[in-house]
């Protein structure tokens, strides 16, 4: 028998570098690896010796993507830590500045990095040739979340605006206002995102997953709530590392989270929110969800791409709640006084929980950090996902098969550059 | 020879993917400058061709391991132009924190296995490795400035991105300086422009992420910070972030080293 390798050094088409590489023994799948070959960037070692309040501005240059959700993990544990609580219009800032993030990171993902494995292009850019009203729509939906991050944050990449208990500068009533009929135009545009992909055509594999979000008392989570699981897992997020642990393993610079429970891979992102809090959706994206067809319990992880325009319908409808209800605070920010001890938090980044942990001395002084994003989480999962249903695309002449595998890790929206502690598909055949 | 269109590479070293994200992020432009130039490798955006020859790279991230140093002369060969975009690639980044520290001690708290991490003592600016054409600074780089440094080395002019400080932008913008009205430490004298004051537009300093602008007298600030109760620890901090191997912030954080050794 012939034995062939074969090789992608280099994964288009995600936020950061890495490979995969796939060996397959007598027509079936012996392990498949997803090498992150991110340079490794330190940042829980700099961290400390750092003043607390200087933790939103270094956290945020973890990711460019998505750093509102470093920002809002780091400010929401330190705020546990000092004993504070941000409520009325400050929390609700909150919630819009990462409804801002949530639909430029899932509009991008959507049009310009995922739709292309759907429809056969190389990227957006090319797929818009043929599709271009649709990637003009995507483009301007990503517009409207990035105008959000720019008027509550200053700009799309690393704000400036956010601090622990608040924001430097609360926007006016007036400044919010223009962004309304944006968001009536995006909330549409986003509908018609949902029908658009819910036309593609999805393999239909399906994994009885471990699902983990958070889970706030009446809301879809983006910034609080008890991290749960559809295996009962029900904890506050001080309880983190008694449930979840990272390995570090040779092949990859992201550390792997498992359980510790059972040593089992466990899935973060878009299908767990969806799935564990379909009911705390806006009713418009609970109705869109069912016309497209997914049931309140969706185990396609090629549909995610379905489940992330479902969730830019509810980004915004929040958005829209948010401005049409928001009254300008007495001040931006509660006042925070450093005291010494440890806080923890978590957060529902777009592509899933961001958890953070801070030790703190008397004087407010970094003593220990520990940041554990998204890309870690799933890493196990999405490796899983690859040895599970590879085998099943092995009659596909290797230049298909390589871009299904792609694929399957874009099912993801791996951030590669966030595995803060990333791939080359080299599939070896004999 | 037929015409053909300008090749376009976007390369990526240590970083976190902003700066090239901002090409991305240009939602009323992008299919402009996909249509005047080839996109010719981008792996953030698409499937592309990684042989050849560019007219144009665009250079994000630092250099940080054997690998990328070795990977940054192939870059340069291929490439008619080079212009690096970013902190980290005109200053080595927020990840030249351990330029002032042990690497080996940063991998032992981050990793299990410090062992199978491979990584340089030192993160470095992209033109300490090889000859750059042009310098985009900021963390993140604006887009306004990104298009106009792509047009100008499409039409062969120089780019126009001024080398003043952030006080210029602030001035220009009728802001009220926050540290003459309301003594809020602020880099703004130091710093260079392009992120249009934002910061002090925000009610706050700026943090300095465009990093030293031309002939900054960063010691003077310095005077000014201290008048305004900043400690040494603090003062070694306020230089020591996004730009903090660019030469005028480095040594002025070195200079308020003498009663800090925790680094």
């Amino acid at each position: 028998m012939t034995r062939k390798t074969i090789k992608v050094d280099l994964l288009a088409r995600v936020e950061g570098e890495g490979a995969l590489k796939i060996v397959v023994r007598d027509g079936k799948v012996k392990s498949a690896e997803f090498n992150i070959f991110e340079p490794p960037r330190f940042f829980e070692a700099f961290l400390r010796g750092r003043h607390f309040a200087e933790t939103p501005d270094i956290v945020a240059r973890i990711c460019g993507i998505c750093p509102i959700a470093y920002q809002m993990s780091a400010v929401h544990a330190l705020e546990n830590l000092l004993g504070v609580e941000v409520s009325g219009p400050l929390r609700d800032l909150r919630r819009l500045i990462y409804c801002g993030e949530w639909i430029e990171s899932h509009v991008l993902h959507i049009y310009m990095l995922h739709a292309p494995d759907f429809l056969g292009y190389d990227g957006g850019v090319q797929m818009a040739r043929d599709h271009g009203a649709a990637v003009t729509r995507g483009l301007q939906l990503k517009k409207v979340g990035n105008e959000i991050l720019q008027l509550l944050g200053g700009r799309e990449i690393h704000p400036v605006n956010v601090r622990v208990g608040g924001f430097h500068r609360a926007p006016r009533k007036r400044e919010l206002r223009p962004l309304a009929e944006k968001l009536k135009w995006a909330r549409e545009a986003a509908i018609e995102t949902a029908r658009w992909v819910s036309t593609f055509d999805f393999p239909e594999r399906e994994r009885d997953y471990i699902f983990v979000s958070l889970r706030p008392a009446d809301e879809y989570p983006f910034n609080a709530g008890r991290i749960v699981s559809n295996r009962g897992l029900d904890i506050s997020a001080a309880d983190y590392d008694a449930h979840f642990e990272e390995t570090h393993v040779s092949h990859s610079t992201a550390l792997h989270s498992h359980l510790r429970e059972d040593g089992g891979s466990y899935l973060t992102g878009p299908l767990a929110r969806f799935n564990l809090n379909f009911d705390r959706l806006s009713p418009l994206a609970r109705e869109v969800a069912r016309e497209i067809g997914l049931a309140a319990t969706c185990r396609n992880p090629y549909r995610s791409i379905m489940v992330r325009a479902i969730e830019t319908i509810y980004a915004c409808d929040e958005a829209l709640r948010v401005i049409e209800t928001y009254e300008e605070p007495d001040r931006p920010f509660a006042p925070v006084e450093p005291r010494a001890g440890v806080g923890y938090a978590a957060t529902e980044a777009p592509r899933g929980l961001l958890y953070h942990r801070y030790g703190l001395d008397a004087q407010g002084t970094i003593l220990d950090a520990q940041i554990v994003p998204p890309t870690s989480q799933n890493q196990a999962c999405l490796e899983e996902d690859l040895l599970d249903f590879v085998g099943g695309f092995l009659h596909l002449p290797d230049d298909d098969l390589r871009r299904r595998c792609e694929q399957t890790v874009r099912n993801y929206d791996p951030c590669i550059s966030c595995a803060t502690h990333f791939l080359r598909l080299e599939m070896d055949r004999s | 020879m037929a015409h053909r269109k300008p090749r376009l590479a976007v390369w990526k070293f240590a970083s976190c993917d902003g700066c090239q994200l901002s090409l991305l992020d240009c939602e009323d432009e992008l299919l402009a400058i996909a249509g005047a130039l080839e996109i010719a490798y981008f792996p953030e955006a698409t499937r592309g061709d990684v042989t050849g020859v560019y007219d144009l790279s665009l250079v994000e991230g630092s250099i940080t391991t054997p690998h990328d140093a070795e990977r940054i002369l192939d870059v340069r060969h291929r490439s008619k132009k080079l212009v690096t975009i970013g902190a980290c690639a005109t200053a080595g980044g927020i990840q030249a924190l351990r330029n002032f520290a042990d690497v080996r001690e940063y991998a032992s708290v981050v990793y299990a296995h410090p062992e199978y991490i491979e990584t340089l003592a030192t993160s470095t600016a992209i033109s300490q490795h090889v000859p750059v054409d042009f310098e985009l600074r900021g963390c993140p780089i604006n887009k306004g400035q990104l298009i106009d440094v792509v047009s100008a080395f499409l039409t062969g002019r120089r780019p126009n991105t001024p080398a003043q400080s952030v006080c210029i932008e602030c001035k220009l913008k009728g802001n009220v300086c926050v540290m003459v009205a309301r003594a809020v430490p602020c880099l703004g004298p130091v710093t260079h422009a392009g992120c249009g004051a934002l910061c002090p537009s925000y009610d706050r300093g700026c943090y300095g992420c465009f990093g030293p602008k031309e002939t900054p007298n960063a010691p003077s600030l310095s005077g000014w910070f201290e008048r305004l109760g900043v400690d040494e620890k603090g003062l070694q901090r306020v230089y020591r972030t996004f730009n903090a191997n660019a030469e005028p912030f480095r040594n002025e954080s070195q200079r308020h080293d003498a009663q800090d050794h925790q680094g």
